[in-house]
């Protein structure tokens, strides 16, 4: 993997701290690359060792009885929904939760020639959204910046943007100070997961004048 | 527990002990051994959830929840995965992430078929998870304190790096930089302890 993710977003993922389409996007990182895991499994063990560093506060008297008397009455046996664990599409199960009926049943809109991007309905409290973008083989997403952040995750295929070659697994990330410009790997279509706080703008100069009919 | 002495860790009661408890309550659903996780655990993880913005009515409903899977789950423990307390942590991280957020956590599965490679043999088993906790809590009182500080507000306040950079009045990439070397400080302690 020539591309793993950047440490704050462990950390961010780790502490609980990540919105819901970063959490999304660094869990199926971590799916998909065994280095992000060892990493990652050492930065969750703050975790533990901040709990052990806090000062208790006495749970209330009755509170040990009371889980017993719920251990007694069955509660929180958990249902199991790994018995129905399948692949869909290839996808790591965070992300295919999201995509219980296939990549080809969402709903698909034309970006730019050779361009489509489909919603996920993953909640979020602010304008950063998960979608998935498929860019068709050998084509390419005009010159652009972004307001605030970009991440893309490849799932399937591989981009090449000015900062190297991307491929199944490796995480790109982008601000508005980057303008770049992926094009996909001519053999495939390249999947992507791409989380974003707001549209990407072109800049290039006749591309610009397109922008009012480009959404993200 | 006070902590921190090597005979305390490895007493009955201590976090290499902590471990034994688990197994206990997995295979003999042992309520005593449970007792005991609940005395160590329950006042931490209420204080955790405090912590993190719960009511104490809430906190108290959400330990029941956390506790009750610990003991539901308890058979899925792996002590090489995790030690106790990060275990315990994970699970009231979520609890609280799907309670006082209301989102679903989107969660890693080891047994995902999609896995990269396959769940990996690990490398890291030379030092076993307790003892990882015992040298971050020491790494990060060594650290620089504001490097520390992104560990606690990452932990603590719910911030993630770029809220960091919000509530700090920091320039984004300055928090980054803090951010990987406080890790990078971790990454060394653990090179240091895999060394026999």
């Amino acid at each position: 993997m020539s591309h793993p993710i950047a440490d704050e977003f462990l950390l961010d993922y780790a502490s609980g701290a990540a919105s819901a389409p970063v959490g999304l996007l660094v869990a199926t990182h971590l799916a998909l690359s065994p280095e992000a895991r060892r990493s990652f499994r050492r930065i969750e063990a703050v975790g533990g060792a901040m709990l052990e560093s806090l000062e208790p506060v006495a749970p209330d008297s009755d509170t040990l009885a009371r889980l017993f008397a719920r251990i007694d009455a069955g509660e929180g046996v958990e249902a199991q929904p790994r018995t129905t664990l399948r692949a869909v599409d290839r996808l790591p199960s965070p992300l295919a939760a999201y995509v219980p009926r296939g990549v080809e049943a969402l709903s698909w809109k034309r970006l730019a020639k050779g361009v489509e991007e489909a919603p996920l309905d993953v909640p979020s409290a602010g304008p950063r959204k998960a979608t998935l973008l498929r860019i068709a083989a050998g084509r390419g997403i005009p010159k652009h910046t972004h307001r605030g952040l970009e991440m893309a995750l490849v799932l399937e295929g591989g981009f090449t943007d000015e900062a190297g070659h991307y491929d199944r697994g490796d995480v790109c990330i982008t601000d508005e100070s980057i303008e770049h410009q992926p094009t996909a790997d001519r053999a495939r279509d390249c999947l992507c997961l791409f989380v974003a706080d707001g549209p990407i703008r072109l800049t290039g100069r006749i591309l610009r004048l397109l922008n009012p009919f480009l959404r993200g | 527990m006070v902590g921190g002495t090597e005979s305390g860790e490895r007493g009955p009661t201590g976090r290499d002990g902590h471990v034994t408890l688990i197994l206990r309550v997995a295979r003999q659903q042992d309520r005593g051994a449970f007792a005991i996780l609940f005395g160590h655990y329950g006042p931490r993880v209420k204080s955790y959830l405090i912590r993190l913005g719960a009511s104490r009515a809430t906190a108290e409903d959400l330990l029941q929840d956390v506790m009750l899977a610990v003991w539901r789950r308890a058979d899925t423990y792996d002590p090489v995965q995790a030690s106790v307390s990060t275990w315990i942590f994970t699970i009231a991280r979520n609890k609280r992430i799907d309670t006082l957020r209301r989102e679903r956590r989107p969660e890693l599965d080891p047994t995902d078929p999609a896995l990269a490679p396959k769940p990996e043999p690990e490398p890291d088993r030379a030092v076993d998870a307790a003892q990882w906790e015992t040298h971050i809590a020491g790494a990060i009182a060594e650290m620089p304190r504001e490097q520390a500080e992104m560990i606690r507000l990452a932990y603590f306040d719910d911030l993630s790096h770029s809220d960091i950079a919000v509530r700090l009045g920091l320039p984004l990439g300055t928090v980054k930089s803090r951010i990987r070397l406080a890790l990078a400080r971790l990454r060394t302690k653990f090179a240091d302890r895999a060394e026999p």
